[in-house]
């Protein structure tokens, strides 16, 4: 009996603990490798310092709309090669540093810099000046009118720091944002507290710990125990189920950015060969992955195009499950007796379980797949630095990320003057409907030549205490934006 | 004896199920029937399916076979080097080749044994081949000191020194005098060697070092039904038992061994 009691007291302070403290412990798969997101690719940085420690001239809300930040607002020339930033006023670092638009010009150099390490510097292309007017005014100026100028600088890579402390900022992030870095347990956590001279409107939350937790089973035992308020990428899909059943629990599902996809090396034989790929991409049928893989969880693509974009279109059909298909475009091919190929897989499940069904799917159509499982250190070197692969899953999760198969070099070896024409075009106009054509026109060639195969959009999902609210359903880019995050009375 | 007995019929029922496991499953392990996953146990699926709605019974049938092969061919290689270098070194006892063998062995022994394994695939990446290699590689030490210190004393009895006023070379002895002597020492160290190959791969394939997809291996299985464990308790319960029972028999096939041929206990008992 007594221990019983015990049992209860301990419960009731477990539970009354995060309410009365306004903190929360959100819980995260991946460490980050560090915390400059100015200098480096891995999400787990964003997901950390986007919106809470650092903020850019432009932000993306939870729809993924452009809004203003530390510019509040913005004017641009008639013959659209310079815009005028309008910078709020009384801005200061967390170090105590003023906030003015010399930080813009420093910040933007930066990234711009030959010697930059900058993740995303084609976020910058087309910029060729940046000229401080005033403290709260800068100019942007550029080569050619580009229409993505304000969705660029709501990136992640494109927050603004201040060159008292950019060299420190992997390890001691100093940023404008509404919380402050406060410390940082190499393997388990990072904490950060409300930052007191925000120049914007206070968050509620006082404290805001970023847990670690790789581990799926792992990170199951820590939203159930209470560990871990909110998991807003659940790492394991087969346990929402569980979450949903539970009333303690809310789970979140939202769209992500993350085009999942079947890549393939164009430099590599047979996959040159616009047939070879149709087949494969004939032989695949995404429901079973979507089902195997993610517990039914991501909507199947036909490009490499999000389905909750307006400019998006359904381009399944041209590449429908069809494995009669597949074997007589092989036959075509000169491959009537199958080939063999490498299929590289990277850690998530997505990959790891989506590529067992794969392989499966393409050796009933004759294609000897050997499966190859990597660690995301080796999978980055190898596949995506050195081009060494056959055949690859992985998702994208830039947000608008067509853009990559205009790109010479990049892993896929895919060299089309088409799409980088269409992308050029794309970045010039400023006309809203003429950009969505020009979109459709994109993800139709892109699908069309069939570069890679395309599977299914990565669906977010999140679990979080009930009693939360204010949490990001949908993942525009990679963040937890924690500023509108609360304890529902 | 009745040990012996029992834990040979259910390490048996594995090596059964392993040798039909070539000829026939009832179902085909390397065809994923997505719409059929995580059916619990009933009588079309004796196991249940899992989560790419894999028969699972058939699976373990598969796996046995991988898991046999693995520790078998492991416990040759220890055999196959260990052997021959304790031979080797109890022939030149106390000499710069028994020497240099016992400090290799000492050396190997230092290293935890999994810790080799991981640092071998690590390397070469993983596959059956290299857990083979790996775990081979710790068992060398093992059969190695158990035959130089079996072999030591055969050295001073007097059918070895009559052996050598004949005129016979070390080489020649260790083989036709020394060898037939230690073997039922070997046979039964085999057996319990052979029970920790079987752990050995599990640990390894659970860590995803082992056989690589689609050949299924009772490790991995383990290690995928993790997630799953609160609504598909079978995936965890079915591989987690072949774990143990052969195990459990090859340890008692192993015990009982000992009681029958070993010289030194069958004394004691008399």
């Amino acid at each position: 009996m007594t221990r019983f009691r015990l049992t209860l007291a301990a419960g009731a302070i477990v539970a009354a603990q995060p309410l009365a403290a306004a903190e929360i412990t959100i819980g995260m798969q991946l460490e980050p490798p560090h915390l400059d997101p100015t200098a480096g690719a891995a999400a787990a940085i964003r997901e950390v310092t986007y919106a809470n420690v650092f903020e850019g001239l432009t932000r993306f809300a939870e729809d993924g709309t452009i809004l203003p930040a530390l510019a509040h607002g913005w004017e641009i020339a008639p013959d659209g090669l310079s815009w005028v930033f309008f910078l709020e006023e009384g801005v200061t670092f967390h170090d105590g540093t003023p906030f003015t638009a010399e930080d813009v010009a420093f910040s933007f150099a930066r990234a711009m810099a030959p010697d930059s390490v900058n993740a995303q510097p084609q976020l910058f292309d087309g910029i060729n000046s940046v000229n401080v007017i005033d403290d709260v005014t800068v100019e942007i100026g550029l080569d050619a009118p580009k229409a993505s100028l304000l969705f660029n600088l709501a990136w992640g890579d494109a927050v603004i720091v201040s060159p008292a402390s950019a060299e420190t900022n992997r390890t001691r992030p100093v940023g404008t944002g509404p919380f402050r870095f406060s410390r940082w347990v190499q393997g388990d956590q990072v904490e950060l507290v409300a930052f007191e001279d925000y120049w914007g409107e206070a968050p509620a939350l006082e404290r805001v710990v970023f847990q670690f937790i790789s581990d799926p089973t792992a990170a199951y035992a820590a939203m159930m125990a209470g560990d871990v308020d909110a998991f807003p990428v659940f790492p394991a899909p087969e346990n929402l189920a569980q979450f949903e059943a539970d009333p303690r629990f809310e789970v979140i599902v939202g769209t992500t950015e993350g085009e999942t996809i079947l890549a393939m090396n164009h430099a590599r034989e047979p996959f040159g060969d616009i047939r070879v790929r149709q087949a494969i991409a004939h032989a695949i049928d995404r429901q079973a992955i979507i089902d195997g893989a993610m517990f039914g969880y991501g909507t199947p693509i036909g490009s490499h195009f999000a389905p909750h974009h307006p400019a998006h279109v359904d381009l399944t059909h041209l590449s429908e499950h069809d494995p009669a298909r597949a074997r007589a475009l092989l036959a075509e091919a000169g491959l009537e007796n199958g080939f063999s190929a490498r299929l590289a897989l990277p850690p998530p499940s997505y990959a790891r379980r989506g590529g067992e069904i794969i392989a499966s799917q393409l050796r009933a159509v004759g294609i000897d797949v050997q499966v190859v499982t990597m660690e995301w250190a080796q999978w980055l070197e190898q596949v995506f630095t050195s081009h060494d692969y056959d055949l690859t899953i992985v998702a994208h999760t830039e947000p608008l990320d067509i853009g990559i198969y205009g790109r010479k070099d990049y892993y896929f070896n895919y060299n089309d003057p088409v799409m980088r024409a269409l992308m050029d075009a794309l970045d010039r106009t400023p006309d809203v409907e003429e950009q969505q054509a020009l979109l459709v026109a994109a993800q139709e060639r892109v699908a069309a030549k069939h570069v890679n195969a395309f599977l299914f959009q990565l669906a977010k999902t999140g679990v979080a205490d009930a009693r939360i609210e204010g949490l990001w359903e949908n993942a525009p880019a990679p963040a937890n934006d924690m500023t509108g995050v609360s304890w529902r009375e | 004896m009745r040990r012996l007995v029992t834990g040979g019929a259910v390490a048996g029922l594995f090596v059964l199920a392993a040798l039909l496991s070539f000829l026939w499953t009832p179902y085909d392990v390397a065809a994923l029937q997505i719409a059929d996953r995580l059916q619990p146990p009933s009588p079309t699926h004796w196991f249940g399916t899992d989560h790419f709605g894999r028969d699972v019974f058939s699976m373990i049938m598969v796996g046995a076979r991988v898991s046999i092969a693995v520790a078998l061919l492991a416990v040759g290689i220890g055999i196959g080097i260990g052997v021959p270098l304790g031979l080797a070194a109890a022939a030149r006892q106390g000499g710069w080749l028994d020497e240099t063998i016992m400090r290799g062995n000492d050396l190997v022994f230092a290293f935890p044994a999994l810790l080799i394994a991981i640092m071998i695939t690590a390397v070469f990446g993983p596959s059956a081949t290299n857990a083979i290699i790996a775990i081979g590689i710790f068992n060398v030490p093992v059969f190695a000191r158990l035959t130089r210190g079996a072999a030591l004393s055969l050295w001073t009895r007097e059918f070895v020194m009559a052996a050598r006023v004949a005129g016979k070379g070390s080489a020649r002895i260790s083989v036709e005098h020394i060898l037939p002597n230690v073997t039922n020492l070997l046979i039964v160290q085999g057996t319990i060697q052979f029970s920790l190959g079987i752990l050995a791969e599990a640990g390894l394939s659970y860590l995803g070092l082992g056989a690589q997809p689609p050949t299924p291996s009772w490790g991995r299985m383990l290690a995928e039904s993790q997630t799953m464990i609160g609504f598909a308790p079978w995936l965890a319960l079915f591989p987690g038992l072949a774990i143990v029972l052969t195990v459990l028999g090859l340890n008692l096939m192993g015990d009982g061994l000992r009681d029958l041929i070993d010289p030194r206990t069958r004394r004691s008992r008399a």
